[in-house]
């Protein structure tokens, strides 16, 4: 078959994703240059303010912030996620398949759903503080809603299933006999564990981890409705000033900067990977 | 991996992710039926909640929206998805480049995807509505749904398609008589995927649906309802969200484990 006729199918999807994705995103990265106007509105006027304001230290703030929160909720969705998964790599092989599907199920609801029921679960009158009181506990209880807790426990719970899966699939691949062959050389289980199984699924370990930071450094549904509105990240910063500063040009600054750490950290990814199959590939 | 764990330390750590996934959701469905709707007093069972909710024309409205964006963008996402996922598989000398804008849909977050068609359509003075949703949900659809289909492709015998052409049938007729039976399957999953997720996208329909409140998509009412005052209705409009979205993906998911016809 010619070269020529796959581009004919392929036509109406590329001319689709250059109009609608492509040329928009090239739009916001000019958008990030340009100067904002008096009265909202902008300035066709090159400058550099916007991307010298992404570095300001009140902006900093946030940014640190947003990353402290993301670096928080992954580091908990990977440790709770892996040692799902490594559970379900255990279980018997016929299993596996319907265990990973009622793990992954709750991913493929509605986000703000989800989000929604954590409200419901830890409201003053929600169902911890409810079995907080029937237990017998009749102190005053810590605030729970509206705080950064809220949105950390909100943001590993819904991306927890993604992690779960990522990990699943370098685990699953392993071969017993590798840890066979550890324990034989003499390694007890948490050796085993800690230099064979868990060098070789580093990849899963990075997917997962760059999924749910990418995710929430990004994030503003569940700051907003779990968070309350008490903090910002910069997920609600640029849609602040999109949607009510009217500050364009620096929202595009800043989205820029989160695409910017976005593709970092993928990079990073894809080395992890390599790196740990170029390892396999030496043994 | 098997019995190389302890098998009870296995069980406990998989009850504890499961309770932690799964209460909240029982939660939700449990109030949902609770004839005081407050989250702690269980005041006895009750489906007013649902009569409520089929009474609110807002919600109904929304929905409504929601469907019409689900359907078309759905449509319009797996013919652009399936064709863009034959011509790669064939043109099986693949551009770097190209593969960066197929997959870039899937992982650009979703905020910026968003402003990014904002500021498109409102620079270019389009009025914005449901068809500025529609046109925006086609973007992300579209790459998943080519997803799916190319990766049951790459299981395909293009033999079969040489055959067909050298018994004189057009590139168009081998397509539509041979390769797309054989993909069918695959293509309905990817266009279920599709679906599910116009139906639950929230951010990008948030900002491309411009201020009118005759454009407003579920999700968007939903926000709005947790956000301004939690009614016990929304308890029941999760319940029915999560369950239709659960049901749609399962079938997806079936759909696509089923094999090749033929083989």
């Amino acid at each position: 078959m010619t070269d020529r006729k796959p581009l004919y199918l392929m036509t109406p999807a590329l001319v689709w994703l250059t109009a609608f994705m492509v040329v928009p995103c090239l739009l916001v990265l000019a958008l990030a240059f340009f100067r904002r106007g008096i009265y909202g509105g902008i300035e066709y006027t090159f400058t550099m303010e916007n991307i010298a304001l992404v570095f300001d230290p009140l902006y900093a703030g946030i940014f640190l912030k947003s990353a402290w929160i993301a670096g928080l909720s992954a580091t908990i969705a990977v440790v709770i996620g892996y040692a799902a998964a490594y559970a379900i790599a255990a279980a018997p092989s016929r299993r596996q398949a319907t265990l990973l599907f009622f793990a992954v199920l709750p991913f493929w609801s509605n986000y703000l759903v989800r989000t929604y029921a954590w409200i419901v679960m830890l409201n003053r009158e929600g169902l911890i503080a409810g079995v907080a009181v029937w237990l017998g506990y009749d102190g005053d209880l810590p605030k729970m809603l509206y705080t950064e807790t809220a949105v950390v426990i909100g943001l590993v719970y819904n991306y927890l299933p993604f992690v779960i899966l990522a990990c699943y699939a370098p685990l699953s691949r392993l071969n017993p006999e590798i840890a066979e062959a550890s324990r034989d050389l003499g390694g007890g289980g948490w050796t085993t564990f800690r230099r064979v199984i868990l060098p070789m699924t580093v990849p899963g370990i990075a997917t997962g981890f760059v999924f749910v930071f990418v995710l929430s450094i990004g994030n503003f549904v569940t700051p907003a409705l779990l968070g309350g509105g008490q903090f910002q990240m910069i997920g609600n910063l640029v849609y602040a000033q999109f949607l009510t500063a009217n500050d364009w040009p620096f929202g595009a600054a800043l989205s820029m900067f989160l695409i910017a750490i976005m593709m970092g950290l993928l990079t990073l990814q894809t080395f992890a990977t390599e790196r740990a199959s170029g390892a396999r590939r030496e043994d | 991996m098997r019995g190389t764990a302890n098998p009870k330390l296995m069980l406990m750590i998989l009850s504890a992710v499961f309770a932690f996934l799964y209460i909240p959701i029982s939660v939700l469905f449990a109030l949902s039926f609770n004839e005081g709707g407050l989250p702690t007093v269980w005041t006895g069972f009750s489906v007013k909640w649902y009569g409520e909710l089929f009474r609110n024309g807002d919600i109904m409205g929304a929905a409504l929206n929601t469907l019409i964006v689900a359907i078309v963008s759905t449509i319009l996402a797996t013919i652009l998805g399936t064709l863009l996922a034959v011509g790669v598989e064939i043109r099986r000398r693949k551009g770097r480049f190209l593969e960066t804008i197929i997959f870039a849909p899937m992982i650009i977050p979703d905020i910026v995807l968003a402003i990014a068609l904002l500021s498109f359509f409102s620079l270019l003075n389009f009025t914005m509505g449901l068809h500025t949703v529609i046109v925006s949900h086609v973007v992300f659809n579209l790459a998943f749904v080519c997803s799916v289909v190319r990766a049951r492709l790459k299981t395909f015998d293009w033999a079969i398609v040489e055959a067909s052409a050298d018994l004189g049938a057009p590139m168009i007729v081998t397509l539509w008589r041979v390769v797309l039976p054989v993909m069918l399957p695959a293509v309905i999953a990817g266009a279920l995927l599709a679906f599910t997720l116009s139906l639950d996208e929230f951010i990008i329909a948030f900002f491309t649906a411009g201020a009118g409140r005759d454009s407003i998509t579920l999700p968007m009412q939903i926000f709005a309802m947790i956000r301004f005052g939690v009614t016990p209705e929304i308890n029941a409009l999760a319940a029915i969200v999560m369950t239709v979205s659960v049901i749609i993906l399962a079938l997806s998911q079936r759909l696509n484990r089923g094999g090749l016809p033929g083989q």
